[in-house]
Protein backbone atom coordinates (compact mmCIF):
# COMPACT_ATOMS: atom_id res chain seq x y z
CA UNK A 1 0.00 0.00 0.00
CA UNK A 2 1.43 3.39 -1.01
CA UNK A 3 2.32 5.14 2.39
CA UNK A 4 0.80 9.10 2.28
CA UNK A 5 3.23 11.25 4.15
CA UNK A 6 2.38 11.47 8.22
CA UNK A 7 0.15 14.20 8.83
CA UNK A 8 1.64 14.60 12.05
CA UNK A 9 5.16 14.20 11.75
CA UNK A 10 4.47 16.78 8.76
CA UNK A 11 2.85 19.52 11.53
CA UNK A 12 5.79 18.60 13.97
CA UNK A 13 8.17 19.39 11.29
CA UNK A 14 6.60 22.83 10.11
CA UNK A 15 6.04 23.95 13.89
CA UNK A 16 9.75 22.77 14.37
CA UNK A 17 10.63 25.49 11.14
CA UNK A 18 8.13 28.17 11.99
CA UNK A 19 10.35 28.10 15.72
CA UNK A 20 13.26 28.59 14.01
CA UNK A 21 12.49 31.25 12.05
CA UNK A 22 11.03 33.29 14.62
CA UNK A 23 14.08 32.68 16.66
CA UNK A 24 15.78 34.53 13.90
CA UNK A 25 13.36 36.98 13.32
CA UNK A 26 13.94 38.05 17.31
CA UNK A 27 17.51 37.50 16.70
CA UNK A 28 18.36 39.97 13.83
CA UNK A 29 15.41 42.54 15.11
CA UNK A 30 16.72 42.49 18.77
CA UNK A 31 16.20 46.44 19.75
CA UNK A 32 15.73 48.10 16.30
CA UNK A 33 12.27 46.68 15.68
CA UNK A 34 9.24 47.71 17.29
CA UNK A 35 6.62 45.09 17.17
CA UNK A 36 3.34 47.58 16.92
CA UNK A 37 0.81 44.47 17.16
CA UNK A 38 -1.69 46.77 18.81
CA UNK A 39 -2.61 49.01 15.37
CA UNK A 40 -2.43 46.09 13.47
CA UNK A 41 -5.35 44.14 16.14
CA UNK A 42 -7.24 47.53 14.94
CA UNK A 43 -7.47 46.43 11.43
CA UNK A 44 -8.81 42.62 12.54
CA UNK A 45 -12.16 42.70 11.17
CA UNK A 46 -10.58 44.20 7.54
CA UNK A 47 -8.45 41.32 8.00
CA UNK A 48 -11.00 38.95 8.89
CA UNK A 49 -13.44 40.19 5.41
CA UNK A 50 -10.21 39.95 2.91
CA UNK A 51 -9.34 36.13 4.36
CA UNK A 52 -12.98 35.18 3.84
CA UNK A 53 -12.66 36.94 0.41
CA UNK A 54 -9.54 34.56 -0.24
CA UNK A 55 -11.45 31.53 0.57
CA UNK A 56 -14.27 32.47 -1.29
CA UNK A 57 -12.18 33.11 -4.39
CA UNK A 58 -10.43 29.64 -3.49
CA UNK A 59 -13.46 27.87 -3.25
CA UNK A 60 -15.44 29.12 -6.49
CA UNK A 61 -11.80 28.78 -8.59
CA UNK A 62 -11.25 25.54 -7.19
CA UNK A 63 -14.99 24.07 -8.20
CA UNK A 64 -14.60 26.00 -11.81
CA UNK A 65 -10.76 24.81 -12.68
CA UNK A 66 -11.52 21.12 -11.70
CA UNK A 67 -14.96 21.31 -13.77
CA UNK A 68 -13.00 23.50 -16.73
CA UNK A 69 -9.97 21.00 -15.87
CA UNK A 70 -12.09 17.87 -17.23
CA UNK A 71 -13.17 19.16 -19.79
CA UNK A 72 -10.18 20.20 -21.28
CA UNK A 73 -9.00 16.54 -20.64
CA UNK A 74 -12.10 15.22 -22.52
CA UNK A 75 -11.56 17.91 -25.07
CA UNK A 76 -7.99 16.18 -25.73
CA UNK A 77 -9.59 13.17 -27.06
CA UNK A 78 -12.72 14.66 -28.56
CA UNK A 79 -13.11 13.21 -32.09
CA UNK A 80 -12.71 16.58 -33.52
CA UNK A 81 -9.69 17.33 -34.46
CA UNK A 82 -9.87 21.44 -33.69
CA UNK A 83 -11.15 20.70 -30.70
CA UNK A 84 -8.25 18.40 -29.92
CA UNK A 85 -6.07 21.05 -31.22
CA UNK A 86 -7.53 23.84 -29.35
CA UNK A 87 -7.35 22.39 -25.96
CA UNK A 88 -4.24 21.35 -26.40
CA UNK A 89 -3.19 24.49 -27.83
CA UNK A 90 -4.52 26.03 -24.86
CA UNK A 91 -3.40 23.57 -21.73
CA UNK A 92 0.53 24.57 -23.75
CA UNK A 93 0.28 28.42 -23.68
CA UNK A 94 -1.32 28.56 -20.14
CA UNK A 95 1.44 26.56 -18.83
CA UNK A 96 3.85 28.27 -20.31
CA UNK A 97 2.68 31.51 -19.21
CA UNK A 98 2.91 32.94 -15.47
CA UNK A 99 0.03 33.65 -13.49
CA UNK A 100 0.82 37.54 -13.17
CA UNK A 101 0.67 38.02 -16.82
CA UNK A 102 -2.23 35.95 -17.46
CA UNK A 103 -4.10 37.80 -14.79
CA UNK A 104 -2.92 41.55 -16.41
CA UNK A 105 -2.82 40.40 -19.98
CA UNK A 106 -6.40 38.55 -19.52
CA UNK A 107 -7.97 41.30 -17.47
CA UNK A 108 -6.33 44.85 -19.13
CA UNK A 109 -6.52 43.34 -22.56
CA UNK A 110 -10.00 41.31 -22.53
CA UNK A 111 -12.03 42.03 -19.67
CA UNK A 112 -11.82 45.55 -19.08
CA UNK A 113 -11.84 46.82 -22.29
CA UNK A 114 -14.82 44.68 -23.68
CA UNK A 115 -16.39 45.33 -20.34
CA UNK A 116 -17.12 41.82 -19.49
CA UNK A 117 -17.00 42.16 -15.67
CA UNK A 118 -15.24 43.60 -12.86
CA UNK A 119 -11.85 42.55 -11.36
CA UNK A 120 -13.50 39.98 -8.58
CA UNK A 121 -15.22 38.15 -10.86
CA UNK A 122 -12.37 38.33 -13.66
CA UNK A 123 -9.99 37.53 -11.52
CA UNK A 124 -11.41 34.65 -10.50
CA UNK A 125 -12.42 33.20 -13.41
CA UNK A 126 -8.62 33.59 -14.78
CA UNK A 127 -7.28 31.90 -12.00
CA UNK A 128 -9.76 29.17 -12.42
CA UNK A 129 -8.73 28.87 -16.18
CA UNK A 130 -4.66 29.21 -15.05
CA UNK A 131 -5.09 26.45 -13.21
CA UNK A 132 -7.31 24.31 -15.48
CA UNK A 133 -4.98 23.56 -18.08
CA UNK A 134 -2.69 21.87 -14.94
CA UNK A 135 -5.72 20.17 -13.71
CA UNK A 136 -6.37 18.67 -17.12
CA UNK A 137 -2.62 17.59 -17.47
CA UNK A 138 -3.33 16.20 -14.43
CA UNK A 139 -6.37 14.18 -15.02
CA UNK A 140 -4.59 13.02 -18.34
CA UNK A 141 -1.85 11.30 -16.73
CA UNK A 142 -3.89 9.40 -14.21
CA UNK A 143 -6.27 8.45 -17.18
CA UNK A 144 -3.52 7.42 -19.50
CA UNK A 145 -2.22 4.89 -16.65
CA UNK A 146 -4.87 2.63 -16.21
CA UNK A 147 -3.85 0.06 -18.11
CA UNK A 148 -5.29 -1.38 -21.71
CA UNK A 149 -5.76 -4.64 -19.85
CA UNK A 150 -8.78 -2.85 -17.42
CA UNK A 151 -10.33 -1.47 -20.36
CA UNK A 152 -10.36 -4.80 -22.31
CA UNK A 153 -11.44 -6.63 -19.03
CA UNK A 154 -14.50 -3.87 -19.18
CA UNK A 155 -15.40 -4.55 -22.97
CA UNK A 156 -15.22 -8.21 -21.77
CA UNK A 157 -18.04 -7.90 -19.13
CA UNK A 158 -20.28 -6.40 -21.60
CA UNK A 159 -20.11 -2.74 -20.59
CA UNK A 160 -20.85 0.05 -23.35
CA UNK A 161 -18.41 2.96 -23.46
CA UNK A 162 -20.38 5.28 -21.00
CA UNK A 163 -19.93 1.94 -18.53
CA UNK A 164 -16.32 1.63 -19.13
CA UNK A 165 -16.06 5.09 -17.51
CA UNK A 166 -17.98 5.20 -14.95
CA UNK A 167 -17.43 1.72 -13.59
CA UNK A 168 -13.94 1.44 -14.14
CA UNK A 169 -11.91 4.22 -15.32
CA UNK A 170 -13.05 7.38 -13.36
CA UNK A 171 -13.10 5.39 -9.90
CA UNK A 172 -9.98 4.30 -10.90
CA UNK A 173 -8.23 7.53 -12.14
CA UNK A 174 -9.81 9.83 -9.18
CA UNK A 175 -7.30 7.63 -6.49
CA UNK A 176 -4.74 8.73 -8.66
CA UNK A 177 -5.35 12.09 -9.25
CA UNK A 178 -5.69 13.13 -6.21
CA UNK A 179 -2.57 13.19 -4.94
CA UNK A 180 -1.53 15.83 -7.90
CA UNK A 181 -5.06 17.15 -7.89
CA UNK A 182 -4.35 18.30 -3.79
CA UNK A 183 -1.34 19.99 -4.73
CA UNK A 184 -2.44 22.05 -7.86
CA UNK A 185 -5.37 23.34 -5.41
CA UNK A 186 -3.46 23.99 -2.53
CA UNK A 187 -0.94 25.85 -5.33
CA UNK A 188 -4.65 27.59 -6.32
CA UNK A 189 -5.21 28.90 -2.59
CA UNK A 190 -1.46 31.13 -2.80
CA UNK A 191 -2.21 32.04 -6.14
CA UNK A 192 -5.55 33.57 -5.26
CA UNK A 193 -2.63 36.46 -3.43
CA UNK A 194 -2.13 37.51 -7.07
CA UNK A 195 -5.61 39.07 -7.43
CA UNK A 196 -4.18 42.05 -5.43
CA UNK A 197 -2.49 43.09 -8.37
CA UNK A 198 -6.31 43.48 -10.06
CA UNK A 199 -6.97 45.81 -6.99
CA UNK A 200 -9.08 43.18 -5.41
CA UNK A 201 -9.50 43.17 -1.83
CA UNK A 202 -9.03 39.70 -0.90
CA UNK A 203 -6.31 39.27 1.99
CA UNK A 204 -2.96 40.54 0.63
CA UNK A 205 -4.25 43.72 -0.92
CA UNK A 206 -5.88 44.13 2.59
CA UNK A 207 -2.78 43.48 4.54
CA UNK A 208 -0.69 45.60 2.51
CA UNK A 209 -3.18 48.26 3.41
CA UNK A 210 -3.32 47.87 6.57
CA UNK A 211 0.26 47.92 7.05
CA UNK A 212 0.56 51.06 5.22
CA UNK A 213 -2.32 52.70 7.19
CA UNK A 214 -0.79 51.26 10.42
CA UNK A 215 2.94 51.79 9.54
CA UNK A 216 3.75 48.60 10.59
CA UNK A 217 5.24 45.35 8.27
CA UNK A 218 5.41 41.71 10.02
CA UNK A 219 2.79 42.53 12.15
CA UNK A 220 0.97 42.37 9.04
CA UNK A 221 2.81 39.65 7.31
CA UNK A 222 3.10 37.03 9.90
CA UNK A 223 -0.58 37.09 10.19
CA UNK A 224 -0.68 36.63 6.27
CA UNK A 225 1.52 33.58 6.21
CA UNK A 226 -0.44 31.96 9.06
CA UNK A 227 -4.06 32.85 7.56
CA UNK A 228 -2.72 30.99 4.09
CA UNK A 229 -1.85 28.63 6.16
CA UNK A 230 -5.46 27.91 7.90
CA UNK A 231 -6.79 26.97 4.58
CA UNK A 232 -3.54 24.83 2.99
CA UNK A 233 -2.90 22.69 5.94
CA UNK A 234 -6.48 21.29 6.44
CA UNK A 235 -6.82 20.87 2.55
CA UNK A 236 -3.75 18.77 2.42
CA UNK A 237 -4.97 16.58 5.52
CA UNK A 238 -7.93 16.52 3.88
CA UNK A 239 -6.63 15.32 0.70
CA UNK A 240 -4.40 12.21 2.65
CA UNK A 241 -7.36 11.62 4.27
CA UNK A 242 -9.52 10.76 0.76
CA UNK A 243 -6.39 9.29 -0.61
CA UNK A 244 -6.40 6.81 2.18
CA UNK A 245 -9.89 5.73 2.15
CA UNK A 246 -9.05 5.26 -2.02
CA UNK A 247 -6.21 3.32 -1.75
CA UNK A 248 -6.11 -0.04 -2.65
CA UNK A 249 -3.12 -1.96 -4.29
CA UNK A 250 -3.52 -2.53 -8.20
CA UNK B 1 -20.87 -25.63 -31.60
CA UNK B 2 -19.60 -24.83 -35.02
CA UNK B 3 -16.87 -22.36 -35.68
CA UNK B 4 -16.02 -21.19 -39.17
CA UNK B 5 -13.47 -18.38 -40.22
CA UNK B 6 -12.76 -17.51 -44.50
CA UNK B 7 -9.95 -15.33 -44.82
CA UNK B 8 -9.93 -13.78 -41.59
CA UNK B 9 -7.21 -10.55 -41.26
CA UNK B 10 -6.80 -8.56 -38.30
CA UNK B 11 -3.32 -6.20 -38.87
CA UNK B 12 -2.28 -4.27 -35.97
CA UNK B 13 -0.18 -1.35 -38.06
CA UNK B 14 1.91 -3.02 -40.57
CA UNK B 15 1.72 -6.26 -38.36
CA UNK B 16 -1.03 -8.51 -39.84
CA UNK B 17 -1.50 -10.91 -36.52
CA UNK B 18 -4.00 -12.79 -38.64
CA UNK B 19 -3.09 -13.17 -42.24
CA UNK B 20 -5.99 -14.94 -44.07
CA UNK B 21 -7.01 -17.36 -41.32
CA UNK B 22 -9.75 -20.07 -42.55
CA UNK B 23 -10.74 -23.12 -40.67
CA UNK B 24 -13.66 -25.18 -40.15
CA UNK B 25 -14.79 -27.49 -36.88
CA UNK B 26 -16.64 -30.13 -36.89
CA UNK B 27 -20.52 -29.16 -36.18
CA UNK B 28 -20.30 -30.12 -32.29
CA UNK B 29 -17.02 -29.21 -31.07
CA UNK B 30 -17.49 -28.74 -27.27
CA UNK B 31 -13.75 -27.52 -26.19
CA UNK B 32 -11.90 -26.04 -29.23
CA UNK B 33 -7.88 -25.63 -28.17
CA UNK B 34 -5.89 -22.42 -29.75
CA UNK B 35 -2.95 -24.12 -29.94
CA UNK B 36 0.68 -22.72 -31.32
CA UNK B 37 3.79 -20.46 -30.39
CA UNK B 38 3.46 -17.22 -28.77
CA UNK B 39 2.84 -14.37 -31.43
CA UNK B 40 1.34 -17.16 -33.77
CA UNK B 41 -2.23 -15.08 -33.95
CA UNK B 42 -3.75 -17.35 -30.77
CA UNK B 43 -5.19 -14.24 -28.68
CA UNK B 44 -5.90 -12.32 -31.51
CA UNK B 45 -8.28 -15.34 -33.33
CA UNK B 46 -9.47 -15.30 -29.83
CA UNK B 47 -10.97 -12.12 -29.30
CA UNK B 48 -12.10 -12.23 -32.67
CA UNK B 49 -14.29 -15.18 -32.19
CA UNK B 50 -15.58 -13.32 -28.93
CA UNK B 51 -16.38 -10.23 -31.19
CA UNK B 52 -13.65 -7.99 -28.42
CA UNK B 53 -11.78 -7.61 -31.95
CA UNK B 54 -13.27 -6.83 -35.19
CA UNK B 55 -11.47 -8.40 -37.81
CA UNK B 56 -10.41 -6.04 -41.03
CA UNK B 57 -11.53 -8.30 -43.67
CA UNK B 58 -13.02 -11.97 -43.62
CA UNK B 59 -16.02 -13.93 -42.09
CA UNK B 60 -16.37 -15.33 -38.84
CA UNK B 61 -19.45 -17.75 -38.31
CA UNK B 62 -20.52 -19.32 -35.07
CA UNK B 63 -23.82 -21.68 -35.78
CA UNK B 64 -23.63 -20.79 -39.28
CA UNK B 65 -24.74 -16.89 -37.85
CA UNK B 66 -21.90 -14.62 -39.16
CA UNK B 67 -20.68 -12.82 -36.42
CA UNK B 68 -21.31 -9.18 -36.56
CA UNK B 69 -18.71 -6.24 -38.11
CA UNK B 70 -20.13 -3.39 -36.48
CA UNK B 71 -19.38 -1.91 -32.60
CA UNK B 72 -23.02 -2.35 -31.82
CA UNK B 73 -23.87 -5.75 -32.80
CA UNK B 74 -20.48 -6.81 -31.36
CA UNK B 75 -21.01 -5.27 -27.86
CA UNK B 76 -24.32 -7.29 -27.83
CA UNK B 77 -22.37 -10.70 -28.89
CA UNK B 78 -19.70 -9.70 -25.96
CA UNK B 79 -22.73 -9.87 -24.02
CA UNK B 80 -23.28 -13.56 -24.27
CA UNK B 81 -19.91 -14.64 -23.56
CA UNK B 82 -17.68 -14.80 -21.45
CA UNK B 83 -14.18 -14.03 -21.22
CA UNK B 84 -10.99 -14.96 -18.84
CA UNK B 85 -7.52 -13.67 -19.38
CA UNK B 86 -3.94 -14.17 -18.80
CA UNK B 87 -3.95 -12.04 -15.87
CA UNK B 88 -4.96 -9.08 -13.54
CA UNK B 89 -8.17 -8.26 -15.79
CA UNK B 90 -10.13 -8.12 -12.41
CA UNK B 91 -11.19 -4.74 -11.29
CA UNK B 92 -8.69 -3.63 -8.71
CA UNK B 93 -11.07 -1.35 -6.99
CA UNK B 94 -14.05 -3.55 -6.53
CA UNK B 95 -14.12 -6.79 -4.19
CA UNK B 96 -14.38 -9.60 -5.36
CA UNK B 97 -18.06 -10.00 -5.14
CA UNK B 98 -18.47 -6.77 -6.39
CA UNK B 99 -16.34 -7.60 -9.59
CA UNK B 100 -18.41 -10.69 -10.10
CA UNK B 101 -22.32 -8.83 -9.03
CA UNK B 102 -22.12 -5.40 -10.83
CA UNK B 103 -22.18 -7.07 -14.59
CA UNK B 104 -25.18 -8.73 -13.50
CA UNK B 105 -26.62 -5.42 -12.36
CA UNK B 106 -25.66 -2.87 -15.11
CA UNK B 107 -24.91 -5.34 -18.15
CA UNK B 108 -27.86 -7.82 -17.46
CA UNK B 109 -30.42 -6.16 -15.56
CA UNK B 110 -30.40 -7.91 -12.20
CA UNK B 111 -31.77 -6.88 -9.34
CA UNK B 112 -28.98 -5.44 -6.69
CA UNK B 113 -30.34 -8.65 -4.19
CA UNK B 114 -30.74 -11.49 -6.87
CA UNK B 115 -27.22 -10.27 -8.46
CA UNK B 116 -25.70 -10.34 -4.89
CA UNK B 117 -26.71 -14.20 -4.00
CA UNK B 118 -26.06 -15.11 -7.31
CA UNK B 119 -22.21 -13.62 -7.46
CA UNK B 120 -22.16 -15.36 -4.12
CA UNK B 121 -22.95 -18.91 -4.61
CA UNK B 122 -20.95 -18.19 -8.21
CA UNK B 123 -17.47 -17.75 -5.94
CA UNK B 124 -19.15 -20.70 -3.57
CA UNK B 125 -19.06 -22.64 -6.51
CA UNK B 126 -14.97 -21.67 -6.89
CA UNK B 127 -13.87 -22.44 -3.87
CA UNK B 128 -13.77 -18.50 -3.09
CA UNK B 129 -16.01 -18.61 0.01
CA UNK B 130 -14.73 -16.24 2.84
CA UNK B 131 -12.73 -14.00 0.36
CA UNK B 132 -16.24 -12.31 -0.84
CA UNK B 133 -14.99 -8.54 0.80
CA UNK B 134 -11.26 -9.01 -0.50
CA UNK B 135 -9.67 -7.13 -3.31
CA UNK B 136 -7.78 -8.41 -6.07
CA UNK B 137 -4.60 -7.72 -4.80
CA UNK B 138 -5.27 -9.77 -1.21
CA UNK B 139 -5.92 -12.86 -3.72
CA UNK B 140 -3.59 -15.49 -4.75
CA UNK B 141 -3.09 -15.44 -8.46
CA UNK B 142 -5.07 -18.85 -8.55
CA UNK B 143 -7.71 -17.38 -6.65
CA UNK B 144 -7.84 -14.34 -8.62
CA UNK B 145 -8.30 -16.49 -11.34
CA UNK B 146 -10.83 -18.44 -10.14
CA UNK B 147 -12.84 -15.28 -9.44
CA UNK B 148 -12.08 -14.07 -13.15
CA UNK B 149 -13.86 -17.35 -14.14
CA UNK B 150 -16.90 -16.34 -11.41
CA UNK B 151 -17.32 -13.38 -13.40
CA UNK B 152 -17.21 -14.87 -16.84
CA UNK B 153 -19.87 -17.40 -15.84
CA UNK B 154 -22.01 -15.58 -13.77
CA UNK B 155 -24.26 -14.35 -16.45
CA UNK B 156 -24.21 -18.31 -18.03
CA UNK B 157 -22.73 -17.33 -21.14
CA UNK B 158 -23.20 -19.17 -24.20
CA UNK B 159 -19.45 -19.51 -24.98
CA UNK B 160 -16.23 -19.22 -22.76
CA UNK B 161 -13.41 -17.73 -24.35
CA UNK B 162 -9.61 -18.32 -21.99
CA UNK B 163 -6.77 -16.61 -22.94
CA UNK B 164 -3.52 -18.46 -21.61
CA UNK B 165 -5.75 -18.70 -18.37
CA UNK B 166 -2.39 -20.03 -16.79
CA UNK B 167 0.23 -18.58 -18.01
CA UNK B 168 1.17 -16.12 -15.14
CA UNK B 169 0.33 -19.05 -12.41
CA UNK B 170 2.53 -21.08 -10.24
CA UNK B 171 2.14 -25.17 -10.70
CA UNK B 172 -0.15 -25.20 -8.03
CA UNK B 173 -1.81 -22.17 -9.45
CA UNK B 174 -2.02 -23.31 -12.47
CA UNK B 175 -3.41 -27.09 -11.53
CA UNK B 176 -6.21 -25.54 -9.23
CA UNK B 177 -7.43 -23.21 -12.76
CA UNK B 178 -7.03 -26.43 -14.88
CA UNK B 179 -9.37 -28.33 -12.57
CA UNK B 180 -11.95 -25.75 -12.68
CA UNK B 181 -11.54 -25.45 -16.80
CA UNK B 182 -11.56 -29.56 -17.00
CA UNK B 183 -15.07 -29.83 -14.39
CA UNK B 184 -16.99 -26.72 -16.53
CA UNK B 185 -16.00 -28.46 -20.11
CA UNK B 186 -17.19 -31.71 -18.75
CA UNK B 187 -20.07 -30.62 -17.54
CA UNK B 188 -21.21 -29.06 -21.08
CA UNK B 189 -19.86 -25.43 -21.14
CA UNK B 190 -18.57 -24.69 -24.28
CA UNK B 191 -15.43 -23.39 -24.33
CA UNK B 192 -12.54 -21.85 -26.77
CA UNK B 193 -9.27 -22.31 -24.92
CA UNK B 194 -5.73 -20.87 -26.11
CA UNK B 195 -3.44 -22.21 -24.05
CA UNK B 196 0.64 -23.99 -23.94
CA UNK B 197 -0.69 -26.32 -21.64
CA UNK B 198 -0.68 -29.37 -24.17
CA UNK B 199 -1.05 -32.41 -22.10
CA UNK B 200 -4.17 -30.26 -20.46
CA UNK B 201 -5.75 -29.29 -23.93
CA UNK B 202 -5.25 -33.08 -25.10
CA UNK B 203 -7.11 -34.08 -21.86
CA UNK B 204 -10.37 -31.75 -22.79
CA UNK B 205 -10.13 -30.39 -26.01
CA UNK B 206 -12.30 -32.14 -28.59
CA UNK B 207 -10.98 -30.09 -31.67
CA UNK B 208 -7.79 -28.20 -32.13
CA UNK B 209 -6.75 -25.19 -33.93
CA UNK B 210 -3.34 -25.07 -34.93
CA UNK B 211 -1.49 -21.25 -35.00
CA UNK B 212 2.01 -20.26 -36.33
CA UNK B 213 2.59 -17.18 -38.34
CA UNK B 214 -0.86 -15.84 -38.27
CA UNK B 215 -2.20 -18.57 -40.06
CA UNK B 216 -4.02 -21.75 -39.57
CA UNK B 217 -1.38 -24.74 -40.48
CA UNK B 218 -3.53 -27.37 -38.70
CA UNK B 219 -7.12 -27.55 -38.01
CA UNK B 220 -8.61 -31.16 -36.90
CA UNK B 221 -9.98 -33.76 -34.31
CA UNK B 222 -7.92 -33.28 -31.05
CA UNK B 223 -7.65 -37.06 -31.21
CA UNK B 224 -6.07 -37.29 -34.33
CA UNK B 225 -3.94 -33.75 -34.13
CA UNK B 226 -2.47 -35.02 -31.15
CA UNK B 227 -1.36 -38.76 -32.49
CA UNK B 228 -0.54 -37.39 -36.08
CA UNK B 229 0.28 -33.94 -36.29
CA UNK B 230 0.60 -33.46 -40.14
CA UNK B 231 3.05 -30.22 -40.20
CA UNK B 232 6.22 -29.87 -39.42
CA UNK B 233 5.57 -26.89 -37.23
CA UNK B 234 3.00 -28.67 -35.24
CA UNK B 235 5.62 -31.58 -34.79
CA UNK B 236 8.39 -29.37 -34.06
CA UNK B 237 5.72 -27.15 -31.60
CA UNK B 238 4.41 -30.13 -29.65
CA UNK B 239 8.46 -31.87 -29.10
CA UNK B 240 9.71 -29.01 -27.90
CA UNK B 241 6.94 -28.53 -25.42
CA UNK B 242 7.22 -32.37 -24.43
CA UNK B 243 11.16 -32.39 -24.16
CA UNK B 244 11.22 -30.97 -20.44
CA UNK B 245 7.94 -32.74 -19.26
Amino acid sequence: MPVPRSTTRSVLLSALIIGVLAALVWAVFPDTYRWHWGSFWDYRMLFFKGWLLMVGISLVAMVLSVLGGLALMMGTRAPWEIVRLFCGGYITLMRGTPLLVVLLLGYYGLVSPLRLGDALPAGTVLLAAFEAAYLAEIFRGALDSIGRSQREAARAVGFDVWQLYRYVLIPQSVRRALPGMAGELVSLVKSSSLLSVLGVDEITQITKLINARSYSSLEGFIPLALAYLAVTLPLTWLAQRLERRFAYET
Amino acid sequence: MKLEARDVVKAFGTHRALDGVTFETQSHARVVALLGPSGGGKSTLLRVLGCLLVPDTGRVLMDAQELPHNEAGALAERRTNGFVFQGYNLFPHLTALENVALPLRVVHGMQPAPAEAHAREMLDRLGLIGHETKRPAELSGGQQQRAAIARALAPTPRLLLLDEPTSALDPVMTGEVLDVIRELAHNGQQIVLATHEVSFARDVADWVIFLAQGRVQESRPATDFFSSPQTDLAREYLHGLARYR
